[in-house]
């Protein structure tokens, strides 16, 4: 059987209902904005990267878009960031189509945390703050109720050469939150961990986004880390990448995360996803 | 220990080096082998009578060379960094400008320095201009590249947190710049001495680099020798100086891992 694009697309209807729940918990941070992709096409010279790229986002909708290596899933990322602008095809954010405009919604999560060693950790989250304009004590008393939301109190004044990966990719995390935009792109969060930590990080970003209603898109090559984690999974072809097949989230992200990663229906989605990116391949 | 462990093979170094030397001068070994007379040769006991005994002369003449040599210093440093910011901020004139300056180094500084004097008579100012000239060079060169050595992802993260160009020199390429600067600044600050010196010894009423000049003129070779131990205990003060304000204030250099 070959995976075709007509290949069965499961509205996630439950899904946006969630999105919409989280958007009423959240307070101070801002609601989603959608994301709309109509044949998003890249190359770099004549290397071919993104074929023609469809996809949606609802506000507050987690997306995950899943790949081989090199099929151009970060540079799609950069591309909604507003850091770069398409060969061919349109990228909308809110009403955003505009590069600069769209730089001014999303905040991206690089795959290395990338954190600046000179700077403790409660400064490189406040960095966006900073950026705007903030003092350096506004911009840490913006930053450090998020250190105690997300267990990191006490590591405020931390160097990042003292913490461990795990928490420097929470301390990015909450950098990425801090920018304050509507739209969240993650690229790997989680790729440089190792496996053990990075199922726990898995359960602390999850239970991180339920508390947020922004809109993200997340990248990851890994298709239980995405089903896991996302409302909807957007299964990528090989380079030139386009949207193989959609799958909605088999399981509620409340689950923990082995409960939900050993459910029949989890394995059942994530055996269709893998399917799908090997025939292509 | 630590301290030890550092401070005592140079120190090692050093006390055998001068114990050769000494017993060389000692038996006129150097001398005879040279076909000179012996007083040309001092032994190392012989300088460190004659700085005892010239500490007046060569503590005036040393506070003149010091201040020429940390003013000079201190404008190559201002200037350097300020130079390598507006290159790297504006590549068309880092092209335009970075062949110059390149340039600007290969004119020998023996050519250059009576010009000077000429230009700017015999007081401080010829002096600051050539250690500023020689000190320029590195510092700039070696900002420069830390500035150009910012990782490009750092830089997209930076404007996707609303970050603008200044903010990112700001926050990013000047920290990553620094550790650089301040190498530069250390292969700077040894060159200045010998810049001072040479600026002196084309036309100066004082200094390290005159006495030199009148004491070797008069083949008072242990005085030569005392003042050149004086310029060399310096550079390696200014040098020990700089290192240990490196590890305070840029200490991310050695770490290695930047971003």
């Amino acid at each position: 059987m070959r995976a075709t694009p007509e290949a069965p697309v499961e509205e996630p209807q439950s899904i946006r209902a969630a999105g919409e729940d989280r958007a009423g918990e959240a307070e101070g941070s801002p609601g989603g904005a959608a994301i709309e992709l109509a044949g998003v096409e890249h190359s770099f010279g004549a290397l071919r990267v993104l074929g023609g790229i469809d996809l949606g986002a609802a506000p507050g909708e987690v997306v995950g878009l899943v790949g081989p290596s090199g099929c151009g899933k970060s540079t799609l990322l950069e591309l909604v960031a507003g850091l770069g602008d398409p060969a061919a095809g349109e990228l909308r954010i809110g009403d955003a189509v505009d590069a600069r405009e769209r730089l001014a919604r999303c905040a991206l999560m690089p795959q290395r945390d990338l954190l600046l060693p000179w700077l403790s950790a409660i400064d490189n989250a406040a960095l966006a703050p900073r950026n705007r304009g903030a003092s350096r004590r506004e911009a840490r008393a913006l930053a450090h109720p998020l250190f105690e939301r997300f267990g990191l109190a006490g590591f405020e004044r931390s160097r990042p050469a003292e913490l461990s990966g795990g928490m420097r990719q929470r301390i990015a995390f909450l950098r990425t939150l801090l920018a304050g935009k509507p739209v969240l792109l993650l690229d790997e969060p989680f790729a440089s961990l190792d496996a053990i930590t990075r199922g726990e990080m898995q359960e602390w970003l999850a239970r991180a986004l339920a508390s947020e209603a922004r809109t993200v898109l997340m990248v990851t090559h890994d298709v239980e880390e995405a089903l896991y984690l996302c409302d909807r999974v957007a299964v990528l072809t090989p380079r030139p990448g386009r949207v193989a097949v959609e799958l909605g989230a088999p399981s509620p992200r409340s689950l923990p995360r082995i409960e939900a990663v050993t459910d029949h229906e989890f394995v059942a989605a994530r055996e269709r996803a893998l399917l799908a990116m090997r025939e292509r391949a | 220990m630590r301290t030890l462990r550092a401070v005592l093979p140079p120190a090692l170094i050093v006390v055998a080096l001068l114990a050769a030397w000494e017993a060389a001068a000692r038996w006129d070994l150097i001398a005879d082998a040279l076909s000179i007379k012996p007083f040309l040769v001092p032994a190392p006991t012989d300088i460190a009578v004659a700085i005892w005994e010239h500490r007046g002369r060569l503590a005036d003449n040393a506070w003149v060379t010091l201040q020429e040599v940390l003013l000079g210093f201190a404008i190559a440093l201002v200037a350097g960094a300020y130079y390598a910011v507006v290159l790297h901020r504006w590549p068309a004139l880092r092209r335009a400008f970075y062949p110059l300056l390149i340039g600007s180094q290969t004119i020998p500084i023996i050519v250059l320095a009576p010009i000077l004097v000429v230009w700017l008579g015999y007081g401080i100012g010829p002096k600051l201009a050539v250690i500023a000239l020689i000190c320029f060079f590195p510092i700039t060169v070696n900002t420069l590249d830390g500035l150009r050595a910012v990782d490009s992802d750092v830089v997209r993260m930076m404007r996707s947190l609303d970050a603008g160009r200044w903010q990112i020199l700001r926050r990013v390429e000047a920290p990553t710049a620094l550790p650089y600067f301040f190498s530069g600044a250390k292969i700077a600050v040894a060159i200045a001495l010998i810049a001072a010196v040479f600026a002196e010894w084309v036309g100066a009423e004082a200094g390290l680099g005159h006495m030199i000049r009148i004491s070797y003129s008069q083949l008072l070779t242990e005085q030569t020798f005392a003042a050149v131990f004086v310029l060399a205990a310096f550079a390696v003060a200014l040098f020990g100086l700089l290192a240990l304000l490196e590890r305070r204030v840029a200490w991310w250099g050695g770490e290695g891992d930047g971003p």
